[in-house]
């Protein structure tokens, strides 16, 4: 036995992959040619797979906003924020994001991970519970894993289930999380929140909802779930990601208690690492202005999301549930998905193979994610090259 | 209030399709190792469980529980 013996399972496949000449994980996109096409393993595709929801990753503005920045303060802050890393321009983007989402307070981190990583470990400690939706991003797990309190989980986007859970707590319900995701990152599903935020007025607790895939797209603000279903006041913490919608990196909290100021000081993920760049800090606020500017992206984002899927489901594959600008597409067999993923990318379509235990079930995923800046053309093509792997 | 025999009753109830031919499901059976459980098929156990005795079953007992016997020990410490 040694320390790397529990690594030899994942040697085992990357053993295979590299048999199959396939290199999925880790796929290397050598030059971007716009925010949908690039150079990825030596083919030239659009890009099916980027979490770049509303295309801002080249805009105009968003660039010269980043180039300005770094003339301006330099490459990095080189610091916490809680040391020499808290630039005014950090606050003043955490001042924009409590206005955005008309809450009281904001934090940002320097990734999303950090945020939700953050959030979980620090809300709720020993002693405490967190009662979390099973289909939960790995930063919600690791996070509560890392705090101590008492996780358990209710069946992915089950309201009755949930309820049991609760129930079950009785007094304990006075110091639990309730933690849910808007939109799930695998499969594009919507939390029914509406029933989990009256679960959480009729039992208690607090309601901490991930927006990391909803922000820009559900909402008359483009809030996310919590603005669409009508129970904002319901949701105690909104965390997310600059990473997707906003075309950039770092993570975020906002909230109406003031007690987030204290809170703060306690989350290790904020204050033990190096705060965002400038020019990161500085495209993002860029792109929030641009995000409310431009409600038109969002219609151009659900059309072509629209539009994937019924071109999936045309061609007789299993497509998630419901309409998303995550589509995912369920592949039963290991190897036949790597095998399309594959032959998806010779035919100018990258998009995301995901194997268990990364997918919510035992079956694997090419998960597709929808830009604004697509094309329907573009769309069109991803759908053709799906006809032609399946054939 | 199940005690130790009851919770072992159960486990073995939702384990047996997991009894590979040959194999006699007993409390030394490990759970992965053995039966051959996902982490997937292993969360679903503790749901039914959980549901069956109308319990909550944080998933900070896992990383202790290799064997059936562990399994039915921490459900009975739970209870107590």
């Amino acid at each position: 036995m040694s320390l790397f013996d529990k690594f030899q399972p994942i040697a085992d496949i990357q053993a295979d992959l590299k048999e199959l000449g396939v290199m999925p994980f880790g796929a290397v996109t050598e030059k971007l040619l716009s925010s949908t096409e690039a150079i990825v393993n030596g083919h030239k595709v659009i890009l099916a797979g980027t979490n770049n929801y509303l295309g801002l990753t080249f805009d105009p503005e968003c660039l010269e906003a980043a180039k300005r920045a770094i003339d301006e303060s330099g490459t990095g802050t080189t610091g916490s924020r809680m040391a020499n890393g808290t630039f005014a321009e950090h606050v003043a983007l955490e001042n924009e994001l409590a206005a955005f989402f008309d809450r009281r307070h904001a934090i940002v981190f320097s990734t999303g991970y950090a945020a939700t990583m953050g959030m979980g470990s620090t809300l709720a400690g020993p002693g405490d519970v967190i009662v979390l939706d099973a289909d939960s991003h790995a930063s919600i797990y690791d996070g509560v894993r890392l705090g101590g309190a008492d996780v358990i989980r209710f069946r992915h986007n089950d309201p009755a289930d949930l309820e049991k859970r609760l129930r079950r707590l009785g007094d304990r319900i006075d110091n639990t999380l309730i933690i849910v995701e808007g939109i799930y990152s695998m499969m594009g599903d919507q939390a029914p929140l509406a029933e989990i935020a009256e679960l959480k007025r009729k039992y208690g607790g607090l309601l901490l909802v991930d927006e990391a895939h909803s922000l820009g797209m559900l909402g008359e603000h483009g809030r996310g779930v919590a603005e669409a279903a009508g129970v904002e006041d319901d949701v105690d913490f909104v965390v997310g990601t600059f990473s997707k919608s906003l075309g950039a990196i770092g993570g975020y909290c906002v909230s109406n208690h003031d007690q987030l100021n204290a809170i703060r000081f306690a989350i290790r993920s904020y204050i033990f690492t190096a705060s965002p760049s400038p020019s990161v800090i500085a495209s993002t606020r860029a792109a929030l202005r641009l995000m409310q500017e431009r409600p038109y992206l969002r219609d151009q984002l659900w059309d072509n999301a629209r539009r994937l899927y019924d071109g999936l489901k045309a061609l007789g594959l299993e497509v998630s549930p419901e309409v998303s600008p995550v589509v995912a597409v369920t592949i039963n067999d290991r190897n036949q998905a790597i095998d399309w993923w594959n032959r998806l990318l010779q035919h100018g379509a990258y998009v995301n193979l995901v194997m268990p235990p990364a997918s919510p079930t035992d079956d694997s995923l090419l998960r597709c994610s929808v830009s604004a800046a697509h094309s329907p053309g573009q769309i069109d093509r991803i759908v053709a090259a799906f006809a032609a792997v399946q054939n | 209030m199940p005690d130790y025999n009851e919770f072992l009753e159960r486990i073995f109830e939702v384990l047996k399709p997991f009894a590979k031919q040959g194999v006699l499901l007993n409390e030394d059976c490990e759970l992965v190792a053995e039966l051959g459980l996902t982490s997937l098929q292993v969360m679903e156990l503790i749901e039914q469980l959980e549901d069956h005795f109308d319990m909550s079953i944080p998933l900070n007992i896992l990383p202790d529980i290799r064997t059936v016997r562990d399994l039915a020990r921490a459900l009975e410490k739970l209870e107590s």
